[in-house]
């Protein structure tokens, strides 16, 4: 009994118990932490040529208040960052560092890296400045392609959250795609399709939650088999209804850009983040929104207590499947808006198989970002970045000429690498995936 | 071996410590579950075929003229796709006489032929899925296999017979290389192989489009994606006189069922398996190396989809060339396929046949009718959803229905 006590303390109170890391893995991860930072001095440091400087273009062409370019060194820099990347290593081996201490110098080791390396790469031949806030800019970029990412990645929080494991989310992208470009076509209006988009993805949900609370369905199975299902009968519609009349079928034009009156002018993040289609407001308030029910909320309570220990959350009179079932919908419905987004806020109109593995991405930003809302949408970002990367550099040239499908390979290994546990362990609720037996 | 004597409850899913649950007397028969799924599925494609055909819609709209019309209709078009789909995959009345003898069994040699990769593939899934491993990473096993095989067969110059062993050995290697790091990190982190074998899929894929960027890959003169095309002495041989193209690739296939079937139910090696998948804290209780084998499992399952990639590129499958166009859905196939076999080695093969003969038809489905050939994943797609919840097919058809309390038993989570 005393074990089971103090099993429960350590859940309800994760900030103030702290499992002190073993001398192994501050050791491991203190290498780590060396290696990357002499790596970083040598190859973007020692690697650029003296005396050239990145240039870096903050304001996008045609701006009301033009801002003067950023300009770094990119030799120097590249080599003091590299240093206090080693000598933080080497502080985690001696002194070690608090769990807090340690995601800051996680976080800003990976932000200071990823801006050595572009000033690196802006130093190459081509040796223009690299527009960074732009539409299509570095920065701009990672907005529009992350958002699809963010929404199918909130998706796969609120559905494992609750303890249903969610491999279908692209398929439920896949499915909120196409209806998002049929109905938003047929009826003239992108708010109908975006609706349509939604209710496409929660009723692939609702098979998953029907198969998987109860039919007890193998979950991950599920989610495999769904996203067949969703690629076939995306594929049979396109064909059938959709490619033969494409004019009346898929043409839902694009979503006009509405610039938040006061915010918009602010000079470098209004045009970024306030210069926007509707869709990404929306992606804002969600993530938001995701947050606060999650963590401040009852229902985000039940539901987290759903997803951990069911049977201690019927116990207390929660009703374990109808939480399930409204939060897989929910989920659904998220995933189906991220799959509208990607043709209802684009011109070129619905493709077979356009979600292109973007679901699971999300998926991945899920549990890189250890099933917790901030953390996916960070990792979401993270990936969005990524694929921005690849394209921007594929057309400037950099010193040393590197594959774009290096980058594009980046999220995934850095999600393979999250899970072997080494940055970190990543811990999904301990119930995720589990059918509940009970009510 | 009968697929009646070996499906029976036994679980295509990684249980999760429990054992099965014994089916009480006077249930249905699985085989009763399959065909009705099947069945249901074959229904369901059907009414989508009706719902989008054009006659049909025309006649809809004259409903209350003449409502008979309306049934006629949509009976010819759903009859038409799935008699094209028969005439595909089996037996083509259209073209038989017409040639010589060989091109009568055309329609066969088709099925046969895409039933090929099918098979290796739904073998690499099964034998981890009795190790209690769910393996995704078919499909980026099976590309690094085409890709070392393709590399073999189109580089290098050798002697007939030995240079098509060395590029299929290569693939094999390939591919168990690709699905061993999935089992390596497993055994080494706890890292669940469901996570790393899908982000290993697109890690291949990358490698792949970057692999057909370089000199090394790129066929020289072209400015697409294509390799050169694999020498004749690394093709895997036809079986029956050209243009039909059932290959060598087949008794592979079936070489590697045999082994499979030898290694889960013959070997110490596949006692272990079994034992780890059934239970992994018993199986290390008594002793076993649960790490070991869950490497071992995954070396072997990916070394069977690297088979798989093999039987692509030197069988054929997209023109004895590499393209990022290799893989051809075969990976997540290959999963519906070791479901419907149950993870068992034979009924693997008559799933694979199954699904093959979808496969083949589909093409036939398609240009004689014109109903997309998407149609066949959603059948697919649907029975392997069906079978997976026999309770489901049960309440559907009214079956007498056991006990599901111990299909909890399926699932697994992350953590487990």
């Amino acid at each position: 009994m005393s074990v089971d006590t103090t099993a429960s303390l350590e859940i309800a109170t994760p900030e103030i118990v702290e499992v002190p890391v073993s001398r192994r893995a501050r050791i491991i991860s203190g290498s780590v932490l060396i290696v990357v930072g002499v790596l970083c001095a040598v190859a973007f440091g020692l690697g650029s040529k003296a005396g050239h400087d990145a240039r870096f273009r903050l304001s996008p062409p045609g701006a009301k208040v033009t801002m003067p370019n950023l300009v770094v060194p990119a030799r120097i820099f590249a080599i003091v960052v590299g240093i206090a990347i080693a000598a933080s290593g080497f502080w985690r081996i001696s002194r070690d560092f608090s769990r807090r201490a340690m995601r800051w110098v996680i976080a800003l080791t990976i932000l200071f890296v990823v801006f050595a390396f572009l000033c690196w790469s802006v130093t190459g031949p081509s040796a223009t400045p690299l527009d960074l806030f732009g539409p299509g800019g570095l920065l701009g970029q990672t907005i529009f392609l992350a958002v699809p990412l963010i929404l199918g990645a909130l998706a796969g929080v609120m559905c494992e959250r609750s303890g249903v494991i969610n491999v279908a989310i692209e398929g439920q992208m896949l499915v909120g795609a196409f209806a998002g470009a049929m109905f938003g076509t047929i009826s003239k209006n992108a708010a109908i399709g975006t609706i349509a988009g939604m209710l496409a993805g929660a009723l692939i949900a609702a098979l998953l939650a029907v198969f998987a609370i109860k039919y007890v369905v193998n979950q991950v199975v599920l989610g495999v088999v769904l996203n067949l299902l969703a690629l076939g009968l995306t594929g049979f519609l396109y064909d059938a209804v959709m490619a033969p009349n494409s004019n009346s079928y898929n043409n839902v034009g694009t979503l006009s850009v509405l610039k938040i009156p006061l915010l918009g002018n602010i000079p470098i993040i209004g045009p970024l983040l306030f210069d926007q289609t509707i869709i990404v407001y929306l992606t804002y308030v969600l993530i938001f929104a995701v947050d606060i029910v999650l963590f401040r909320t009852r229902w985000g309570l039940r539901t987290r207590a759903v997803g951990e220990h069911p049977k201690a959350a019927d116990t207390v009179g929660i009703n374990v499947r109808r939480t399930r079932y409204i939060n897989v919908l929910i989920g659904g419905m998220l995933a189906g808006l991220a799959g509208a987004s990607l043709t209802i806020g684009d011109s070129s109109g619905f493709v077979k198989n356009m979600t292109g593995g973007r679901g699971f991405i999300a998926l991945a930003a899920v549990i890189f970002g250890r099933w917790s809302p901030r953390g996916a949408v960070g990792a979401a970002l993270l990936f969005g970045f990524a694929t921005s990367l690849q394209t921007v550099l594929s057309f400037i040239g950099t010193p040393v000429q590197i594959p774009s499908d290096f980058l594009g390979m980046l999220p995934y290994l850095a999600t393979i690498f999250a899970v072997a546990g080494l940055v970190g362990r990543v811990r999904a609720p301990a119930a995720d995936g589990e059918p509940y037996e009970g009510r | 071996m009968s697929v009646g004597g070996t499906v029976k409850d036994e679980l295509a899913v990684p249980p999760s410590g429990e054992p099965a649950p014994r089916k009480s007397r006077g249930e249905a028969h699985p085989l009763v579950v399959i065909a009705l799924s099947f069945v249901t599925a074959i229904i369901v494609g059907g009414i989508l075929i009706a719902v989008t055909n054009q006659p049909t819609r025309n006649a809809v709209r004259h409903f209350s003229a003449s409502p008979g019309k309306v049934l006629s209709a949509a009976w010819h078009a759903v009859s038409a796709a799935y008699v094209a789909l028969f005439e595909g995959a089996i037996f083509d009345p259209h073209t038989f006489g017409h040639g010589s003898v060989w091109h009568d069994f055309n329609p066969i040699s088709e099925t046969l032929y895409n039933a090929t990769p099918l098979i290796l593939v739904g073998l690499a899934v099964g034998l981890a899925f009795r190790t209690g491993l769910f393996n995704i990473g078919a499909q980026g096993q099976l590309i690094v296999g085409a890709m070392a095989a393709g590399y073999v067969g189109f580089t290098w110059h050798l002697p007939p017979f030995i240079h098509l062993v060395v590029a299929i050995v290569a693939g094999a290697i390939a591919g168990a290389i690709w699905g061993g790091i999935a089992g390596w990190l497993k055994a080494r982190t706890g890292a669940h192989e469901v996570i790393t074998t899908i982000m290993m899929n697109y890690v291949a894929l990358d490698l792949l489009d970057y692999a057909l960027k370089t000199s090394a890959f790129r066929r020289p003169g072209s400015n697409q994606a294509i390799s050169p095309i694999v020498y004749g002495t690394a093709r895997l041989g036809k079986l029956l006189p050209s243009p039909l193209r059932v290959n060598l690739g087949l008794l592979i296939a079936l070489a590697a069922t045999a082994g499979v079937a030898w290694l889960l139910t013959r070997s110490r090696l596949g006692f272990t398996l079994r034992a780890v998948g059934a239970s992994p804290t018993a199986a290390r209780t008594a002793g076993m190396n649960v790490g070991r084998a869950y490497v071992t499992a995954m070396l072997i399952a990916g070394g069977l989809a690297g088979l798989a990639g093999c039987s692509q590129i030197l069988g054929g499958g997209t023109n004895y060339a590499l393209t990022n166009a290799v893989d051809a859905g075969l990976g997540f196939d290959g999963i519906t396929v070791a479901l419907l076999g149950r993870a068992k080695p034979w009924p693997t093969v008559w799933a694979g046949l199954l699904f093959g003969a979808l496969r083949a038809g589909s093409a036939t489905m398609q240009s004689r009718t014109g109903t997309s050939i998407d149609l066949v994943t959603i059948v697919q797609a649907l029975v392997v959803l069906f079978i997976a919840a026999p309770a489901f097919v049960r309440a559907v058809f009214r079956l007498r229905s056991s006990s599901d309390s111990g299909a909890a038993a399926l699932a697994k989570g992350w953590n487990g």
